[in-house]
């Protein structure tokens, strides 16, 4: 056996915020128990997951998008029916569910989540439910490779930064080629330009399992092992789910459910002393086998992201709702900084300008990071919704005050002599001349801002939030197809932006005709701009 | 002096401003100037003409001396003093009693229609309701001529309109002076006529005017006087005839000799 040293991430998005994770865990086990899981009642149970997680784990169903579905979502339902409890489904980054877990976002984890030691410190595990081991797979015509050491010399294709990279990298002499998605794994292996393909053996199963062109091969290698995770402070649940993953192992509930997702080996049969034949029929494997055959029509295809619509229709409007919330507390917040950044006695003016450049300065990920998870241990609690909105609205405050700064500075000095020459107040003069000019001047650089919000709001996902982004990672999770739904989600995004652009040049050129005496003025600046560019062509002609 | 300050609408005592601690732009300047005066002040560049303008309507706080605009009194007696509360409350009243038309022709406000350049003020400082104060802005623009540009944005306006605009907002305040910070220079020379125009017509009605001017012709037709500020130094002051066909002061002389025989200059 070789030491598990990494965790296994068990799908391929995982990668994406591979990095900030190591942060997530330590803010988590920095944290005061303040967010502490307490079950609200005592005959329901809070479990978090993340949807996205992928199959078999757990993923939305083909057939009802709405539906959760997964061995783990079966054996969160036996545990809850053993303990005479009602389940309520959390749904947060992979990344994120342990830190999520000791906020108290829910009671317990589960979701491939490893015993390791840097977990351990911030949580209690329950015994293993699961055990897994890498699968080698190859073209069902090759013949000389029939273990892991005849992969030196070869290529050979594995998750990026999993742990069957590593257990290659140990092999030495190995070229190894890393994938974020696995499907694009196991289409190389088959076109020939990898000659194996490494990977934990449920994503082997089904990802290639059904697949008559690859077969597997070699004994089992390595060894991974899942279990639920629980608070430090809720021993008594953690004991529950103890009594409960006995009984059903030892009622041969769990093997049943093993066996219906076609997930049963050796290694399981031993560690559950369990040597019995099959019982059930691997149904769910079946269906899915059924719905992931390679060879789907183009018009099977145009009806199945036809039914994605409703999905996306929903995470747009949250998408939507996120940024308008965000965007209405930077213009605001982001006005009042720029006038004090401008206007304010010295100590505000310093104040504006230090939030201005922190907020600026740090990545608007670790804010949402913070807001979210490091927040309540002060007590302050945000929902995923405020706290993605306040998160990206204080962000983007800083540099809408940026540009308010800029748009002050460009109305003359005379503006003000005139309107103070008037026996304005500077607060009117401001009010009635200053700022009606000035936000000319920065309506396009707003609505640029505000399109990029719209993008970065896909950073909600981490903390629990199904947006835009997050629907299509889940979808494409669960058709194994990230081509089509790539291009609806970006599709939806350009179409959410639009308005905004329209609005932007409707109000411009409005505004034009009135400062510039009608459009005349808009369109010198054209005709302008277009004899300096001919005189340059002419130029270089010459 | 030419008048006493008990019977003065404006007195200035011993005014000082400087903007930089290498000698001062005005050097203890004191003039008084009655109630329906048109006054005239005239002088070489950078000699102070604009400071001084400026310092009346409080734009610029004085370093210090004495100020008076009909009932509000501003005094500073020393430069290191700190602008206190009753300075900055006399400073705004005074802006408050003075109305000011600068030398460009760009002080309209651009995103506002005419009408509503001169209503803004009446509506936002005096608390008048709409129609109030569109009244009292149609009778202005009627008295510049401009009651069929009431609905005009200001950048469809020629420099001698844009002028006459500025002049009906600054009246729309009901001031007790007007100010003008060389009115016509910005102008080409054939637009001159109807702003010098509009003033001329104001001097009638019996409003004290001060004019920072480089129009020497109309300084000397149109003012009760002519105030010949050199190096921030008043150097003479005194009747429009007197100062041009007898200056005692050979400074004045000297930049009086420039514009011998020229009716418009600059």
């Amino acid at each position: 056996m070789i030491p598990l040293v990494l965790k296994r991430p068990a799908s391929r998005l995982r990668r994406a915020v591979f990095l900030i994770a190591p942060l997530a865990v330590l803010l988590a086990s920095v944290i005061s128990p303040a967010g502490a899981a307490t079950g609200d009642e005592n005959n329901v149970i809070r479990w978090g997951g993340d949807s996205e997680g992928g199959f078999p784990f757990m993923f939305p169903n083909p057939k009802n998008h709405d539906e959760l579905i997964g061995f783990e979502v079966d054996i969160v339902d036996e545990i809850a029916r053993y303990l005479g409890k009602k389940t309520v489904y959390v749904n947060n980054a992979w990344d994120n569910l342990i830190p999520g877990l000791t906020r108290g976002l829910y009671d317990m984890a589960i979701n491939g989540l490893e015993v390791t030691p840097e977990h351990e410190e911030a949580v209690n595990f329950s015994i293993p439910y699961y055990k897994t081991f890498l699968q080698l797979a190859v073209r069902k015509e090759n013949l000389d490779i029939s273990s892991l050491e005849d992969c030196r010399g070869k290529v050979v294709g594995t998750l990026k930064d999993s742990y069957a990279q590593m257990v290659l990298e140990e092999l030495g002499d190995v070229d190894i080629r890393t994938y974020i998605v696995e499907a694009n794994t196991y289409e190389d292996l088959q076109n020939g330009r990898l000659t194996a393909a490494l990977f934990d053996s449920p994503i082997a199963i089904y990802s290639a399992g059904f697949n008559p062109e690859i077969k597997f091969i070699g004994p089992p290698i390595g060894e991974i092992t899942y279990a639920i995770a629980v608070t430090k402070e809720n021993s008594g649940l953690l004991r529950d789910i103890n009594e409960a993953l006995v009984h059903l192992r030892d009622t041969g509930r769990l093997r049943e459910i093993y066996d219906t997702w076609n997930l049963w080996s050796p290694i399981m049969a031993a560690e559950f002393n369990d040597y019995s034949p099959r019982a059930v029929e691997m149904t769910r494997y079946n269906e899915w086998a059924e719905t992931h055959r390679p060879e789907v029509a183009l018009s099977a295809r145009l009806e199945r992201y036809a039914g994605f619509l409703p999905d996306f229709g929903m995470a747009a409007i949250v998408t939507m709702k996120v940024s308008i919330t965000a965007m209405f507390i930077a213009i605001s917040l982001g006005l009042g900084l720029a006038i004090a950044r401008v206007f304010a006695p010295g100590w505000a003016a310093a104040a504006a300008t230090a939030f201005i450049e922190f907020m600026r300065g740090t990545p608007v990920l670790i804010q949402l990071f913070f807001i979210f998870y490091g927040l309540p241990s002060i007590g302050v609690k945000l929902s995923p919704f405020w706290a993605g909105a306040v998160g990206l609205g204080l962000n983007y405050a800083a540099y809408e005050a940026e540009i308010y700064r800029s748009g002050l500075f460009a109305i003359p000095s005379t503006q003000w002599e005139a309107a103070l020459a008037l026996g304005m107040t500077r607060w009117q003069a401001m009010r009635e001349v200053i700022l009606p000019q000035a936000i000319r001047v920065v309506i396009p650089p707003i609505t640029n801002d505000f399109i990029s919000l719209l993008k970065d709001s896909s950073l909600v996902s981490i903390i629990t939030m199904v947006d835009l982004t997050k629907a299509y990672g889940q979808l494409a999770a669960a058709y194994y197809d990230y081509f089509g739904p790539g291009i609806m989600v970006a599709l939806i995004y350009l179409i959410l932006g639009l308005p905004f652009v329209k609005f932007s040049r409707y109000a411009e050129r409005r505004l034009a005709e009135q400062d510039k005496g009608g459009k005349r003025g808009h369109d010198n600046f054209y005709r302008m701009s277009a004899r300096w560019r001919h005189t340059n062509l002419r130029s270089k002609e010459s | 002096m030419v008048n006493l300050p008990e019977e003065s609408l404006i007195v200035i005592k011993n005014l000082r401003k400087s903007f930089n601690d290498d000698g001062g732009v005005l050097n203890n300047v004191s003039i008084n100037i009655k109630e329906g005066d048109l006054v005239s002040i005239i002088g070489p560049s950078g000699c102070g003409k604009s400071t001084l303008l400026r310092c009346l309507n409080c734009l610029e706080l004085i370093d210090s001396g004495y100020l008076r605009v009909g009932d509000v009194e501003l005094k500073r007696d020393r430069p290191d003093q700190r602008p206190n509360e009753v300075m900055l409350d006399a400073a705004h009243k005074i802006r408050g009693e003075v109305g000011m038309v600068f030398q460009g022709y760009n002080n309209l406000f651009p995103h506002k229609t005419v009408l509503r350049n001169v209503t803004l003020a009446p509506m936002v400082v005096k608390k008048m309701s709409p129609d109030a104060a569109r009244e009292v802005a149609m009778k202005q623009l009627k008295k510049v001529g401009l009651e069929e540009y009431a609905n005009k944005y200001p950048s469809t306006l020629s420099g001698g309109e844009s002028q006459r605009a500025a002049i009906a907002r600054a009246l729309a305040m009901n001031p007790k002076v007007m100010l003008y910070d060389e009115p016509t220079s910005a102008l080409d020379p054939e637009l001159v006529g109807e702003v010098l125009q509009v003033m001329k017509d104001l001097d009638s009605e019996g409003m004290t005017q001060i004019i920072v001017t480089h129009e020497m012709q109309f300084a000397r037709d149109a003012s009760d006087y002519i105030v010949f500020l050199d190096k921030g130094e008043i150097v003479e002051y005194d009747d429009g005839d007197v100062l041009f066909t007898q200056p005692r002061n050979p400074r004045t002389k000297e930049f009086l000799r420039h514009f011998t025989g020229m009716a418009v200059a600059c």
